[in-house]
C-alpha cells in the first residue's frame, strides 16, 4: 500500500476504483447502483492528483464488476482505473473504456424527445468515444459531453 | 418491372428515417412509384387493414396515405388527433401501440413527440411507417420529393438544389438535403441569417465532398437552380419580432422572378403555402408543388405495398 492510497482504508477482496474526477464520484455511485449494496463501501474525494488536481477513489470490499457493468462509468470518468485486489495486493489491473450503446444512464438533452415524456429507458450510440457525443437511438440528436446529465 | 426479392430489404420492416435506406433503396421505391402513377387502382391490400394513427392534426399528409390505401383497396382504422383517443384518458404510447397492432397489418403514424416513430417501431409487432415525429424526421414526404425530382428532371444525379426559407428547423430540408448528397447534387442554401443550415448538415456535406453555397437573396441561386424547394419562414421561429419584420418579404418567390430560369426548373414545396410562393406562379409551367402532393399518394403506394411484401 502506497502513501497516496493510505487515506482511505485498504480491502482484502474486491475493486478499487481510482482515477474519478472529484465532481464525478456522485454520478459514479448513482451510475453502479452502490447505494443498493450490502457490500463495505469506503470512499474518498477531493484527494490531491497530480494528473488531474482533485480526484476520487472507491473502495469496494467483495465485489467485482463484469466489463459490461463498470465501462458505464466511462461515460463520467473516462480516465479511471480498476485495481481488483486479492489478499491484499492488485491482482489485475483495468481501464475503462465507453461502450458502442449507452443504455438508460443518460438523459437525451432533447427536450421533446419521446424519452423525456414516456416511461422510456433512454438508449444512445455512441458516436465518438473520445468527446463523448452520444447520439440517441430515438429521436437522432446529439447529446454531447457539456449537456451529459446522468439520470 | 422489379421482381420481389430485390425488394426484400423493405419487407415487413419499419420506415422511420430517410437514413435507414440507402441510395440504391430510393431508386427502387421511386421504380415502383412509377408504376403506380401507370396503374394507380391495384387491389393489392384486398383484406389487409392500416391503423392510420394521427396523434396530431397533419390533414394534408393524412389525407394523401388515406388515399394511397384507398386506391389499394384496403381498408382504414385509427384516429385523426389524439383527442379522440384514449390517450387523452392517460394511455402509454406502449400501449397504445400493442394494442393497435392486434387490429393491423401496419401502421402509420404521426406523433409531436421526436423518436416517438422509432420508438413505436421497436414494440410493435407489425411494421410502422412514421408519417412525421416533431421536428425529426418525415421519410415519405423525402421519398415523394425524391420521386417528383426524378420526373421533372429525368435523373437524380448532379442537380442543381435550391433550398429556400427555414433551413434551421425545417426536417423536410434536412431530409432532402442528406438524400440528395447520394447524388452529387450542388446545393445552395437561402436563408436569413438567424435560420442557416446547421453546422452539423454543412459539417456532413463537407465530409462527402458536397459543394454548398449559402446567400442571403433568393435571386442570386435562381438563374442556374435544376429545383427550387421552398419553404415557409414562420414567424414563431423568430424571438425579435422586428428580425421576422425585415426578412418576412425577401422569401417570397415572384413569378416575375422565373424569366431568367432554366427551362428545366421546377419549384417544389411540402405545402401548406401562406405567402412564400406568390399566387401568380401557380399558373407558371415551373410550379410543380401540386403535382407533388399528387406524387405523394403514388410513393405511399409503392412504400405500403412493398412494406407488405405485396410489390
Amino acid at each position: 500500500m502506497t502513501d497516496k492510497t493510505r487515506s482511505v482504508s485498504a480491502i482484502n477482496e474486491g475493486t478499487v476504483i481510482d482515477h474519478i474526477p472529484a465532481d464525478s464520484l456522485f454520478d459514479v455511485l448513482s451510475i453502479l447502483k452502490l447505494d443498493e449494496l450490502e457490500n463495505q463501501i469506503t470512499f474518498g474525494t477531493n484527494l490531491k492528483s497530480e494528473r488531474y488536481g482533485k480526484k476520487a477513489i472507491i473502495k469496494l470490499e467483495g465485489k467485482f464488476f463484469e466489463d459490461d457493468e463498470i465501462n458505464r462509468i466511462a461515460l463520467v470518468a473516462p480516465e479511471a482505473k480498476l485495481n481488483i485486489i486479492r489478499d491484499y495486493e492488485v491482482a489485475e489491473k483495468k481501464v475503462v473504456g465507453l461502450p458502442d450503446e449507452i443504455h438508460g444512464i443518460a438523459k437525451c438533452m432533447n427536450p421533446k424527445c419521446v424519452t423525456n415524456h414516456q416511461n422510456i429507458s433512454t438508449r444512445f450510440r455512441v458516436k465518438d468515444k473520445k468527446l463523448v457525443t452520444l447520439k440517441c437511438h430515438y429521436c437522432e440528436k446529439i447529446t454531447d459531453k457539456k449537456h451529459l446529465e446522468i439520470l | 418491372m422489379l421482381n420481389a426479392n430485390k425488394l426484400s430489404f423493405m419487407k415487413n420492416k419499419s420506415l422511420i428515417s430517410i437514413t435507414d435506406y440507402s441510395r440504391d433503396n430510393y431508386l427502387k421505391l421511386i421504380e415502383i412509384a412509377e408504376g403506380f402513377e401507370k396503374n394507380p387502382r391495384q387491389q393489392l391490400l384486398e383484406g389487409y387493414v392500416i391503423a392510420s394513427l394521427f396523434f396530431e392534426p397533419s390533414t394534408r399528409t393524412r389525407l394523401s396515405f388515406e388515399s394511397a390505401i384507398n386506391r389499394l383497396g384496403g381498408r382504414i382504422v385509427g384516429f385523426t388527433d389524439a383527442s379522440s383517443s384514449s390517450v387523452k384518458k392517460g394511455e402509454s404510447l406502449k400501449d397504445t401501440i400493442l394494442t393497435v397492432s392486434n387490429y393491423s397489418d401496419l401502421i402509420v403514424m404521426r406523433h409531436p413527440l421526436e423518436g416517438s416513430a422509432r420508438f413505436a417501431s421497436d414494440v410493435a409487432p407489425v411494421p410502422v411507417v412514421n408519417a412525421g415525429d416533431g421536428a425529426n424526421q418525415h421519410p415519405t414526404q423525402c421519398l415523394l420529393d425524391l420521386y417528383s425530382i426524378k420526373k421533372t428532371q429525368g435523373t437524380l444525379e448532379n442537380l442543381n438544389i435550391a433550398l429556400v426559407g427555414d433551413l434551421k428547423y425545417g426536417r423536410t430540408v434536412h431530409s432532402l438535403m442528406m438524400a440528395m448528397s447520394n447524388f452529387n447534387a450542388t446545393f445552395n442554401f437561402i436563408s436569413p441569417d438567424s435560420l442557416r443550415m446547421p453546422d452539423t448538415y454543412k459539417n456532413y456535406l463537407d465530409e462527402k465532398g458536397i459543394k454548398y453555397y449559402e446567400h442571403d437573396v433568393l435571386e442570386d441561386a435562381l438563374p442556374h437552380a435544376d429545383i427550387v424547394y421552398m419553404t415557409r419562414v414562420q414567424k414563431e421561429r423568430f424571438s425579435d419580432p422586428i428580425e421576422y419584420e425585415k426578412v418576412k418579404n425577401v422569401y417570397i418567390l415572384r413569378n416575375a422572378m422565373l424569366e431568367e430560369t432554366k427551362d428545366n426548373l421546377r419549384i417544389l414545396h411540402p405545402l401548406p403555402r401562406v405567402n412564400e410562393i406568390n399566387e401568380d406562379v401557380d399558373t407558371n409551367p415551373k410550379a410543380y408543388y401540386f403535382e407533388q402532393a399528387l406524387n405523394g399518394v403514388y410513393m405511399r403506394q409503392a412504400i405500403i405495398s412493398s412494406i407488405l411484401g405485396l410489390r
